[in-house]
């Protein structure tokens, strides 16, 4: 029997972020919606603690719980990325909630709630876990999505995001209980054993089941088509929230299904994951052509990078993982820097969406167009920001395995997107100035400033994402 | 006749895509959705039941009990945003949820 000591050292973010939650609803019972900024401002200091609580341990990969919770570099990895999402999300909000009289303590409890289920999301070892921490973290995205709860379009958002959840919700966990049925055990190690030799029709159709169920959660085409109208309704911040934190555990842990409780059944996967990953960048890039609100610009510019982050998966090997990591660290940087931009969109008091109020943004504003500019070259990925590399380091992956139409058509779409990303800065650059946006708060031009240049930075110094994240995918095989 | 994990599948099976039906055909009422989510949680716990018995294993009842618990979660959130919106539109139709186009 381990020592309780010895697993709670592999649990401790979670712990941390479990206490303070239930600490924090206990304030804002108490002081209720005055209690606002001191929740806030906690929530920050909660998930700066579980950050450095995982930076600073030094401790062995280890499976927990009876092999429910798994704790190894992958899911560290990925945990930091969720929790600073989550705390730069935090931050972003705390001006915008407060013009639109949002200032519930709600809000930020209901930010750590769904990160604790992103956390236990990607260190799900079986199937229950996995099931329990994608629910605790979606049920706490939906409320999200429906915050501002006066607003129509809000409660709208929030209503498609619940039923369109709800039902793949309910094909995941159809997909799982064959996979229990047909494997006869929910550990994702004993899948791997069950289909090591062939796969049985009945975890075939579990498979695709729970791949439908997680393209969902990740926005991937053609399990796509609630994000623009999500992305629009919602609350600008939760927004941001969405398109980062919740992207990046979805997407740990399709990788980690994959990886540990597939690798017999790799022609299978492999199929399908090839083509979600076709589907969402060809779309990615198509659909977006035409939008003239930059929220639903936004979501399928997720949509068509969650592709980027499947060529990767697609080839299946160390240099792949390697890649969605950096990929999905790099894309965190630029969406969140992004919806900084987007949340500095203000015009006397009130909030503006259009691309075209952007006009001009270089005499009026130019900083902050410079700052977007780059922006928008990196999510194209145009070297040598990092953006680039992100998408150089899948495709190389995808190259290794031999997936040459996968990685043809994912350079294909790279610059049909370009197009759109590029519109962006020549709206800004050469048209007739728009009104003037008012002066942003401080936490807002801070994260919008820092994310460009860490964008630049990393094609300098590369090298702390890179050991992390080749450290984080050898740990997986 | 004996009755086998087939039939029970079968069943399992019938209910999943009644209730993957009644979330795409219906245009009448919201309310019907979320029966329709709840019809195919039931459906799943069927399936789990079922395979925990054929196997002479426990944890899938186990796994039955948390969606149980997590589906009332789930009914109690829904109907909450569900009369958010009734407040803010004044109707619960299929078709009036359309003010974000796509």
């Amino acid at each position: 029997m381990p020592f309780l000591s010895e697993i709670f050292q592999h649990f401790l973010p979670e712990t941390i972020l479990a206490v303070g939650v239930m600490t924090l609803l206990l304030i804002g019972a108490w002081r209720g919606d005055k209690g606002f900024a001191l929740v806030d401002e906690l929530a920050v200091a909660l998930l700066g603690l579980a950050i450095v609580s995982i930076v600073l341990s030094v401790k062995p990969d280890r499976s927990v719980f009876e092999g429910a919770f798994m704790d190894d570099a992958f899911a560290r990895f990925m945990k930091v990325l969720s929790l600073g999402a989550a705390l730069v999300s935090i931050i972003l909000s705390h001006d915008y909630l407060r013009r639109a009289g949002l200032e519930k303590f709600e809000y930020p409890i209901l930010i750590i709630l769904s990160t604790l289920g992103m956390m236990l999301l990607i260190s799900a070892d079986n199937l229950i876990a996995f099931y329990l921490g994608l629910e605790l973290m979606s049920l706490a995205l939906y409320v999200m999505a429906a915050f501002a709860r006066e607003d129509g379009r809000s409660s709208e958002a929030g209503l498609k995001y619940f039923v369109l959840g709800a039902l793949s919700s309910g094909m995941m966990l159809y997909g799982a209980s064959l996979l229990y049925g047909f494997a006869g055990t929910v550990a994702f190690s004993g899948i791997a054993n069950a289909v090591s030799a062939s796969a049985p029709i009945g975890v075939v159709f579990g498979l695709v089941f729970v791949m439908a169920g997680l393209a969902f959660k990740m926005s991937a085409a053609p399990f796509h088509m609630w994000t623009p109208d999500v992305y629009e309704g919602a609350p600008t911040p939760v927004t941001a929230f969405f398109a980062s934190a919740a992207k990046a555990a979805a997407v740990a842990v399709t990788v980690r299904i994959v990886i540990t409780a597939f690798p017999g059944a790799d022609q299978q996967w492999r199929q399908i994951i090839v083509f979600l990953a076709i589907a969402s960048t060809l779309l990615g890039s198509f659909a977006a052509i035409g939008q003239t609100n930059i929220k639903r610009l936004m979501a399928y510019s997720s949509i068509g990078h969650m592709g980027f982050a499947l060529i990767g998966l697609a080839a299946g090997n160390e240099i792949g993982i390697r890649g969605v990591a950096i990929y999905l660290a790099i894309y965190l940087v630029m969406t969140l820097g992004a919806f900084a931009a987007i949340l500095a969109m203000r015009v006397e008091g009130k909030s503006v969406e259009n691309i075209s109020d952007l006009a001009g943004l270089s005499r009026t504003n130019g900083l902050m167009a410079f700052f977007l500019a780059m922006l928008m070259f990196s999510l194209a990925g145009i070297p040598p920001l990092a953006g680039f590399f992100a998408k150089y380091y899948v495709l190389l992956a995808a190259v290794d395995a031999g997936l040459y139409p996968l990685a043809v058509v994912g350079v294909l779409a790279s610059a049909v997107a370009a197009f759109y990303y590029l519109r962006v800065v020549k709206i800004m650059y050469f048209d007739e100035p728009a009104p003037h946006f008012d002066p942003s708060p401080l936490a807002v031009r801070a994260v919008l400033a820092l994310s460009t240049i860490s964008l630049l930075v990393f094609w300098i110094y590369p090298t702390p994402v890179m050991d992390a994240a080749s450290v984080a995918a050898k740990s997986l095989f | 006749m004996i009755i086998g994990l087939t039939h029970y599948l079968v069943v399992g099976a019938i209910l999943f895509t009644l209730g993957v039906a009644g979330i795409i055909l219906n245009r009448k009422n919201i309310i019907v959705i979320l029966m329709s989510v709840e019809l195919i949680l039931l459906s799943v716990n069927l399936n789990f039941v079922a395979f925990s018995h054929e196997l002479g294993d426990l944890t899938g009842q186990v796994f039955a009990l948390y969606v149980l618990t997590v589906a009332a979660a789930e009914a109690a959130i829904g109907l909450a945003i569900l009369v958010a919106f009734y407040r803010n539109r004044g109707t619960i139709a299929v078709e009036d949820i359309n003010s974000l186009k796509g």
